[in-house]
């Protein structure tokens, strides 16, 4: 594309997102795919996906064959970038689109990508993610669900945790353990397309903090999975769920795109502050409120500052990943500050929680509770610092 | 943004070797207690290198180069502790390129690209951060001339420094004019004790010194001398932050407590981990700062950048300074440890030009 035919698809991106932004539903949107904890809260946001993919805006450069749009990737960045930009809601089937919809147009076989990938454009099939086990939250390849071979269908017993939009999935992507021989504990696993609606797969919801809804626990008790739902051969599926990271983590290009949260950053504190009152004046002209505010802007610009140093090699001698290995901490433990700060702003209503009386309903409150899921999912903030003190500085093992 | 060229990148690995070479840090101690202004052989070397004219324009004898290239040199300083006339001069000349005039450039500028020391009083006895709060005057007289008189107080390298920019009131209004040191006496010099051993610094009295109107400067601008300043301490202080935490990674993994290496212990790992985000913050705001000066950006822009790496630098090292004091135990309490060289550092640069709260409170202004 030259850079005319660029803006004019912007242009036309833009004017699309403006006519079609949904008016606001009157409820409460969730952050994150991760947050969707009732059906109405759901349903909206698949209308919202199933409109975006009808215009053409998602999966543009998946192969048409599939139901794509067969475009150069660009389009689809200029399009995630507009959406963030006109802050539309985010998509849901973030999964699908953006973790199993890549993985199996790259290694699944011609019925496979016949069968899932328009589906999951369309949210028509939600797809929900089978990794982590309540006794093994971050140790992967531990994973001890065990999917035994009878005939042409694996038996699957045990439990996962941790499953966004368990409730609504119709797929999952799901590693298991096939065999317990083998020489080391990876070689034992497998990766399945398990269908959720097979009888003994049972996902039952967790309530959070924020007394919502969101994640599940998946129970399987003697569910039988069809055996050519497996990915990959039996033993590799090791390599085909660290594949999925790749993707997840965006290491590695061809997500289908939109967006899969609601942005929140420094700009919004700032406007809050200036919005909110304590005492009668806007919390910004309080002067220890804007000295803390004033540490938090600091904060925000220096996270994107070393994000700029980290691309120069000749400033990154001494301890070369530092910046890259500490982003998921620094960014996650900032946002639960400023949103915590938030709800300093609001004098005694800072005490109230999702409601009309609320400030903005109660958002802020529940980003609040909501940011530890990212200062704990992953690996800890405390885990990061040790990461980070025996693999950057060197430092003896705790 | 940061914006960081090859030839830049070459000055720092050729700063770094250098002041590696020659002022390993265990040779500090030798510096302090040694208790001359300077070491000239050291100095010549730096002369011969260009740095002395790093920012002097080319037909005044320089590299005519930029001021924010000097930055990788005095981050490479920080980090052995160096102390030399380089900061003081390198301002000196920064304030006869901005404000002074043809004549005052050609007279000075080729004296300091050769190796000439100058340094700028501008602080008085309140120890107020306003630099337009001066009570020095500079007074004329019947035949045309002039009469400076007034105490400065923190000018550093002031026994060895040939010629002197101060800042004076002219009937209300501020000026900065040139003193040559020849029309002072000894006795008008006093060293004074800063908690940083490493500094040589002097508090000044200018009683009815005659100043001729050609040494007056024709601009007065505190505001780019503050900025300059600013961002050559915050390059010094990004270098001290690294060197520190370079000593107490050092220690977290040869020190042994209860059989085992203290650095696996989770009390001081975590918080050498914050040490280390602190180190890599500031240095991040502190090429940030070089960029926005360099490219030339708004003066807000280059004020904001500048007051973010001061502030950063201030709140990070001083506080890795005390951190580096604590984990080194009943040895951090002595003054052998290194520790307390980096911390002094820290607080002496910390007290420099405004510290984090009145950076923040600068800032504030500036974001909001």
């Amino acid at each position: 594309m030259n850079p005319a035919e660029i803006d004019e698809f912007r242009v036309q991106v833009r004017a699309w997102l403006s006519d079609n932004k949904p008016a606001d539903p009157g409820f409460l949107l969730p952050e994150t795919f991760m947050e969707v904890g009732t059906d109405q809260q759901f349903e909206f946001l698949r209308d919202w996906q199933r409109k975006v993919f009808e215009a053409g805006y998602l999966g543009m450069s998946w192969p048409e064959a599939y139901g794509g749009g067969g475009q150069p990737q660009l389009m689809q960045e200029i399009v995630n970038q507009e959406m963030a930009v006109a802050r539309v809601p985010f998509v849901p089937n973030t999964i699908g689109l953006n973790w199993a919809g890549p993985l199996i147009l790259d290694m699944g076989s011609e019925a496979d990508k016949n069968r899932y990938i328009k589906n999951i454009l369309s949210a028509e099939d939600i797809w929900c993610q089978g990794f982590s086990e309540p006794d093994h939250g971050s140790d992967l390849g531990n994973a001890q669900v065990r999917a035994v071979k009878d005939g042409d269908e694996y038996v699957v017993n045990g439990s996962k945790i941790w499953t966004s939009l368990g409730s609504y999935a119709k797929y999952m992507i799901l590693i298991a353990r096939t065999s317990t021989e083998g020489s080391n504990k990876y070689a034992g696993l497998s990766f399945f397309l398990a269908p959720m609606t097979v009888s003994g797969i049972d996902p039952t919801p967790i309530k959070k903090l924020t007394g919502e809804y969101g994640f599940c626990q998946t129970y399987f008790d003697d569910a039988r999975i069809p055996a050519d739902c497996m990915l990959g051969q039996e033993g590799e599926g090791w390599s085909v769920a660290m594949k999925t990271l790749m993707f997840e983590r965006g290491a590695v290009g061809g997500q289908a795109g939109g967006l899969s949260m609601m942005d929140l950053n420094i700009n919004d504190i700032i406007e809050l502050a200036r919005r909110a009152t304590r005492n009668g004046q806007p919390a910004i002209d309080d002067p220890l409120t804007r000295d803390e505010l004033t540490k938090l802007v600091l904060e925000a610009r220096g996270n994107g500052l070393m994000g700029s140093k980290a691309k120069i090699p000749a400033l990154n001698q001494t301890y070369p990943t530092a910046v890259a290995m500490s982003s998921k901490l620094r960014g996650s433990e900032l946002k639960r500050k400023m949103t915590r700060f938030a709800l300093s702003l609001q004098g005694a209503n800072g005490a109230r929680y999702i409601s009309e009386q609320a400030m903005d309903g109660g958002k802020w409150q529940r980003s609040y509770l909501n940011a530890f899921s990212a200062t704990i999912g992953g690996g800890t903030s405390q885990i990061q610092k040790n990461i980070l003190g025996e693999r950057v500085l060197g430092l003896p093992k705790s | 943004m940061i914006v960081f060229s090859e030839e830049q990148a070459m000055l720092l690995d050729t700063a770094n070797e250098f002041c590696q070479n020659q002022a390993p840090r265990s040779a500090v101690r030798d510096v302090i207690n040694a208790g001359t202004a300077m070491d000239p052989a050291l100095w010549q070397t730096m002369v011969d290198l260009g740095w002395l004219g790093i920012s002097i324009p080319e037909s005044y004898g320089g590299l005519g180069m930029n001021l924010a290239d000097a930055v990788p040199i005095f981050e490479a300083m920080g980090r052995q502790l160096m102390d030399t006339p380089l900061l003081a001069t390198t301002l000196a000349a920064q304030v006869l390129i901005q404000d002074g005039s043809d004549n005052q450039k050609s007279t000075w500028l080729p004296k300091i690209s050769a190796g000439t020391i100058a340094a700028v009083a501008y602080q008085e006895n309140d120890g107020n951060w306003d630099l337009g709060a001066i009570d020095a005057v500079l007074t004329p007289t019947d035949s045309g001339e002039f009469t400076l008189s007034g105490t400065k107080m923190l000018v550093p390298d002031a026994e060895v420094a040939e010629v002197f920019i101060v800042s004076a009131r002219l009937q209300g209004k501020p000026v900065w004019c040139l003193v040559s040191s020849e029309s002072l006496e000894s006795s008008q010099f006093e060293r004074e004790t800063v908690i940083d051993e490493t500094r040589h610094s002097y508090c000044v009295q200018f009683s009815d010194v005659a100043v001729s109107p050609d040494d007056v400067l024709p601009l007065c601008q505190f505001h780019p001398f503050e900025m300059a300043s600013m961002m050559l301490i915050a390059a010094e202080m990004s270098g001290g932050l690294a060197g520190v935490l370079e000593v107490v990674v050092d220690y977290l993994n040869t020190r042994k407590q209860f059989d085992k290496l203290i650095g696996s212990y989770q009390a001081l790992k975590h918080p050498t981990v914050d040490m280390l985000l602190g180190s890599e913050l500031v240095r991040s705001t502190v090429y940030h700062a070089a960029t926005a000066w360099r490219e030339n950006e708004s003066a807000s822009a280059v004020e904001t950048a500048i007051r973010m790496a001061k502030c950063c630098a201030s709140e990070q090292f001083s506080e890795a300074g005390d951190r580096g004091i604590q984990f080194h135990g009943g040895f951090g309490f002595t003054y052998d440890c290194d520790a307390q060289l980096f911390l002094r550092r820290a607080l002496w640069s910390q007290y420099q030009l405004g510290d984090e709260r009145y950076q923040r409170q600068k800032l504030g202004g500036l974001f909001f």
